[in-house]
């Protein structure tokens, strides 16, 4: 049992435990969930909240996140930077960000390569952007923007999307590609995203994957996903997060982990949030292909190193 | 400088004095209970509901961004309290949202 | 129609679909999809673009679901959806922080037609709203007792006090609080009159938001001493709308809530 913090004890300068994500499985917090997992046995490998809601000024949601952060590995993902904006990147939300950061000394921060914020509306979604030369430069230079400020470098996570832009030059591994080699930004690989987007968009996921560059991923999401038709009555997936990883996705994590080692594992689930075990069996499920690939992966990796 | 009150220093020296024999009563009890709560949601009765929203990078399979036509359903508790003249506050029937 | 010289230098071709585009479409079912969007191999992307419109306008209404719990118990799943619907349309958020969204809602309320009977859901918004920004508010620790034990006697009355950064007041000319306590705690309103005027005193001592209604002069009492005026001239202006306002009780109470974090030094 953890002691319960008060404002007395605060959590500006709380003690943390390492910061080093380990090569396992994590999962997405859930304020339902904190108690339990404060108390399982099993001790997860690490956890992930959205910056954006703990970017309130105090009260129960830094209490809840200093227990956490005091227990457990912590990762952040942002979801509201809007890095694919026409018009900047909104300086005080960097600065927000650059609080979280400094506050709870996450392993790893996150965000989309996406936009969310046009002149002054926010839309709470991540919509896509087009591949096109206009487009790389200005999310390369917000991604420099960010990673000054904040005085580390970020991972940037592929999209899940629903439609394409006539305008597109590239492809989207081109395009991510090119970013991280222009930036020095690392990669978050949703295999999720990657199952819905090639469903969507009707390529071979595989294809995808062989042309992602592996070695520049840092953490990987896995999701569940709804399905639905387009127009024409072809399936077009939905990134819900609202049940279990499918099997098609869960065969592509086991392809990808052979491939490049045991890398950080997130299992989001957001929407119809289920009780803590049945999350936590999806993580288990993760952590036993991370053991099996980890055993017969001689060579080691730099997160296995690392963990 | 201290500006005169009507209510004298006294009266409110006498009333500060009677609070605080009842406030130490209290601060210890909120100090007891403090060890009970929970991280997740509170145990304090009003705090039982959602901690106000949280973002989302998940899209949703609830499909309702169209604006159907739709019908009043009286589900709600405001129509539970008689208002002065013992009307009941009820819902006006929405129309205007018509459908794309 | 032609452009101004300084867009269009990074190579974008007129047909480009710009995110302003992209955006002005996502809340309004009535127009057509952007064009420039397509699916694979040009096909038709209206199903597609939807997905979008559905993510931002279900994500928005499922928000406002999460700051105003007890509207939605007044008035009921369905009407609350097509409500939040409707001002989803007309306000965007401004900030990416979601806990921000919905400030308006109270006058949003005072203005949508079908709820006009319902004169106290304005009021019963602004609590569920001063609620939410008690939840997030600076941590301070409540007045310290204490303190004020320690003060001489004679200068009690000249003392100010600093708010705790979760302190909100609401005057309501109907039973906000009572209305808005029975919603929460899933409690019977028979016995509410509505047109019961109440006061509101939200605060957080430490972690829990708390929610009380005032008596007569409370409101006055804390308001005063929040605008910092000293105690003596807080227990005037009380004294002066109640006459038989009972000061002790008054001041226990705000030490109770952690109305305050601490005593004004004097400059």
């Amino acid at each position: 049992m953890t002691d319960i913090p008060t404002w007395r004890d605060g959590n500006a300068n709380a003690d943390f435990t390492d910061r080093t994500i380990p090569a396992r499985a994590g999962a997405g917090l859930k304020p339902s969930h904190i108690d339990q997992i404060l108390q399982d046995d099993y001790r997860i490998g690490f956890l992930e909240v959205h910056a954006e809601n703990y970017m309130g000024d105090g009260g129960a949601p830094h209490r809840a996140l200093t227990a956490i952060r005091q227990n457990f590995p912590l990762s952040v993902h942002g979801v509201g930077l809007s890095i694919g904006s026409e018009k900047g990147l909104d300086e005080e939300h960097i600065a927000r960000l650059k609080r979280v950061v400094d506050r709870y000394e996450p392993g790893l921060v996150s965000e989309h390569l996406a936009w969310s914020t046009h002149d002054t509306s926010y839309y709470n979604d991540l919509l896509p952007v087009p591949y096109d030369r206009a487009t790389l430069d200005r999310v390369c230079a917000h991604i420099e923007r960010v990673q000054d400020v904040l005085g580390r470098t970020i991972i940037l996570e592929n999209p899940s999307t629903y439609v394409q832009f006539e305008q597109s030059s590239m492809s989207e591994t081109e395009f991510i590609s090119e970013i991280a080699r222009r930036t020095g930004c690392g990669l978050l690989l949703d295999i999720n995203n990657v199952f819905v987007s090639a469903t969507n968009q009707k390529y071979r996921p595989l294809t995808y994957l062989s042309q992602f560059p592996l070695e520049k991923v840092e953490e990987i999401h896995l999701a569940g996903h709804a399905t639905d038709i387009d127009d024409e009555g072809d399936p077009l997936l939905i990134d819900a997060h609202d049940r279990p990883v499918d099997d098609e996705v869960w065969k592509l994590y086991d392809i990808v982990i052979g491939q490049m080692g045991p890398v950080p594992t997130l299992i989001e689930w957001d929407n119809d949030v289920p009780e803590w075990p049945v999350l936590r069996r999806e993580a288990l499920r993760a952590e036993g292909i991370l053991e099996k690939r980890s055993a017969n992966y001689l060579l080691g990796s730099r997160h296995a190193a690392a963990g | 400088m201290s500006k005169k009150t009507l209510v004298g220093a006294s009266a409110v020296a006498g009333a500060v004095a009677m609070a605080l024999s009842g406030a130490t009563l209290v601060a210890s009890t909120t100090a007891a209970s403090a060890k009970e709560k929970c991280y997740g949601v509170s145990l304090a009765g009003q705090n039982d509901c959602a901690a106000g929203p949280g973002t989302t990078c998940a899209g949703t399979s609830t499909v309702d961004y169209q604006g159907n036509a739709w019908k009043l359903v009286e589900n709600g508790t405001c129509a539970t309290m008689e208002l002065p003249g013992g009307r009941v506050g009820s819902l006006e029937p929405l129309d205007r949202d018509i459908p794309a | 129609m032609p452009r101004p010289d300084n867009i269009g230098d990074a190579g974008e071709s007129e047909s480009a679909v710009t995110l302003g585009r992209f955006s002005g479409a996502l809340l309004d079912p009535g127009q057509p999809t952007p064009a420039g969007l397509v699916g694979p191999n040009g096909k038709k992307a209206d199903k597609r673009y939807n997905v979008y419109r559905n993510n931002v306008t279900v994500g928005l209404i499922g928000a406002l679901f999460d700051i105003y719990p007890a509207i939605h118990r007044l008035v009921g799943d369905e009407f609350f959806r097509a409500m939040a619907r409707s001002y989803v349309r007309e306000r965007q958020p401004q900030s990416p922080l979601l806990f921000r969204y919905g400030g308006d809602f109270a006058e949003f309320l005072e203005r949508f037609e079908p709820v006009r009977e319902l004169a106290y859901l304005p009021d019963v918004a602004r609590l569920e709203r001063a609620w939410l920004h008690a939840f997030h508010a600076a941590d301070a620790p409540p007045l310290d007792s204490a303190a004020l034990a320690a003060i001489a006697p004679e200068e009690l009355a000249d003392q100010r006090f600093i708010a705790h950064p979760a302190t909100r007041i609401l005057r309501s000319r109907f039973a906000a609080v009572s209305i808005f306590s029975a919603n929460r705690s899933g409690a019977d309103l028979a016995g509410i009159d509505p047109g019961n005027a109440e006061d509101g005193l939200v605060t957080r001592r430490e972690f829990d938001v708390e929610v009380r209604s005032l008596p007569g002069g409370g409101a006055e009492f804390l308001l005063a001493l929040i605008d910092g005026g000293t105690l003596g001239e807080a227990a005037d202006a009380a004294t002066a709308v109640t006459q038989d306002f009972d000061l002790a009780a008054a001041i226990g109470a705000m030490l109770e809530a952690g109305a305050f974090t601490a005593i004004a030094t004097r400059d």
